[in-house]
């Protein structure tokens, strides 16, 4: 086999276009600067969770899909096994993310939700500020590390609010994601402080609900 | 009787430069101050589970002992408030830091090899944690020492611990224990904190584990 003649680590870019065709992690841009979206999330934020934790989701995502490749051609089911808590973590922060940066946008550029989206928001919590109350309590009651997200029931065809711990994306709960917001702290420690609920009241400023209903278009 | 925040044994920049001030400030006086105020919440309907004592509120979690509709809100803020107080404990001012004591040198020596084996294996505990957690050295069932990890305020105390320990020595890798001076850094920040391990204290935990008790807080 082609794939054990080859070694090192520069063989990784070969890989990824190679024989076994392994989709590797690429950061995607943001489409507004770092700053855009203060006074609700800060420059400084914006950069560390682009440039430093979603790319080193990204990094490791990509060196344990590579590994795991290998494990597979090898038939070691242990260290596939092995490998899969790495593969989620990791794998889940990249998903979580790349939706995130999509679900923001500069406040001057933001608009209500509309339209079906809105029907649907409304079916199930009554008026806007009534999901917003929602979405925060639900959102700030995540213990530890995880997300808030709105999500899409295709079983039902209405849309629900649902947390997630650490990385596990949403697709775990058999919802598909339509706005998340990431509760880690090192989504609004340097901004917030211990005070997470400050953070969920501002976010609603950035929100970008055309994503959103685009989303929910796709979903259904 | 009411559970209360323990007075810090150090001034906020005691830590300094390893853990900054503000940190310190808002770690105890914010994110052990709230474990403390919603535990006494959660208790106030049980009062007889309030009087039990914070090892003993740690020991139940995960039995029956703890009502079903308190059980999380208990796990969280009883780990939280116990993990703190435990926490403030074993570090000290980087002046003051000494070393272990002969015994624990050597229960270090017999279960890892060396200081510096258990060291890397207590670093990446603390760094492969994913998501908020703390790592542990403690004293196993079988009295020789062990390293884990624990997921949010879990502890090794509770009932839903993967590995029964005694602690011995714990950190912090939530990021409000380091983000605002270290931010996505963590390896740097576990780094830092052995120079700021109070070895006395963590000496006299590992003395009261050997006789089967957890540490004195």
């Amino acid at each position: 086999m082609v794939l054990q003649l080859i070694a090192g680590r520069a063989s990784a870019t070969f890989l990824a276009s190679g024989v076994r065709g392994l989709a590797t992690a690429k950061l995607p841009d943001l489409t507004y600067d770092y700053g855009a979206l203060q006074p609700a999330i800060s420059g400084q934020i914006m950069e560390l969770h682009h440039k430093k934790h979603h790319q080193a989701y990204i990094t490791n995502y990509n060196a344990a899909i590579e590994k795991y490749a290998e494990a597979e051609g090898k038939g070691d089911v242990a260290a596939m096994i092995a490998l899969q808590g790495a593969i989620k973590f990791n794998g889940g922060g990249h998903v979580n993310h790349s939706i995130f940066w999509t679900n923001l946008v500069p406040s001057k550029d933001a608009a209500p939700a509309s339209g079906e989206l809105l029907q649907l928001i409304e079916a199930r919590y009554k008026s806007m500020d009534a999901f917003k109350a929602a979405f925060s309590a639900a959102a700030a009651g995540v213990q530890g590390s995880g997300w808030g997200w709105l999500g899409y029931n295709k079983a039902t065809g209405g849309v629900e609010i649902a947390t997630t711990a650490n990385q596990d994306p949403l697709s775990t709960l058999g919802l598909v994601p339509l706005l998340g917001v990431d509760v880690w702290e090192h989504a609004y420690y340097l901004d917030y402080k211990n005070v997470r609920p400050d953070y969920l009241k501002a976010i609603w400023q950035v929100v970008n609900w055309k994503n959103v209903a685009e989303r929910l278009a796709a979903a259904k | 009787m009411a559970f209360t925040l323990p007075a810090l044994p150090y001034a906020f920049d005691a830590l300094e430069p390893f853990v900054d001030a503000t940190t310190m400030q808002i770690h105890h006086g914010k994110h052990h101050q709230a474990y403390v105020t919603n535990l006494n919440n959660a208790l106030d309907k049980f009062p007889e589970l309030k009087d039990l004592g914070i090892v003993d509120i740690n020991k139940k979690v995960g039995t029956d002992a703890i009502p079903k509709d308190i059980a999380t809100v208990v796990r969280n803020n009883g780990g939280g408030h116990w993990n703190h107080s435990f926490f403030w404990k074993i570090m000290t001012a980087p002046t003051n830091s000494n070393g272990p004591s002969d015994e624990l040198k050597a229960a270090v020596d017999a279960s890892f090899g060396s200081m510096d084996v258990m060291k890397e294996k207590f670093n990446a505990a603390a760094a492969g944690r994913f998501g908020s957690g703390w790592a542990w050295l403690g004293v196993k069932a079988d009295g020789s020492l062990g390293i884990t990890s624990t997921p949010n305020q879990d502890n090794p105390l509770q009932g839903v611990a993967d590995e029964a320990l005694l602690p011995v020595l714990g950190l912090d890798v939530w990021e409000h224990a380091y983000y605002l001076k270290y931010q996505n850094r963590r390896p740097e920040y576990i780094a830092a904190f052995w120079n700021i391990v109070n070895w006395e204290q963590v000496s006299e935990n590992f003395t009261a584990a050997k006789a089967g008790s957890p540490p004195a807080l």
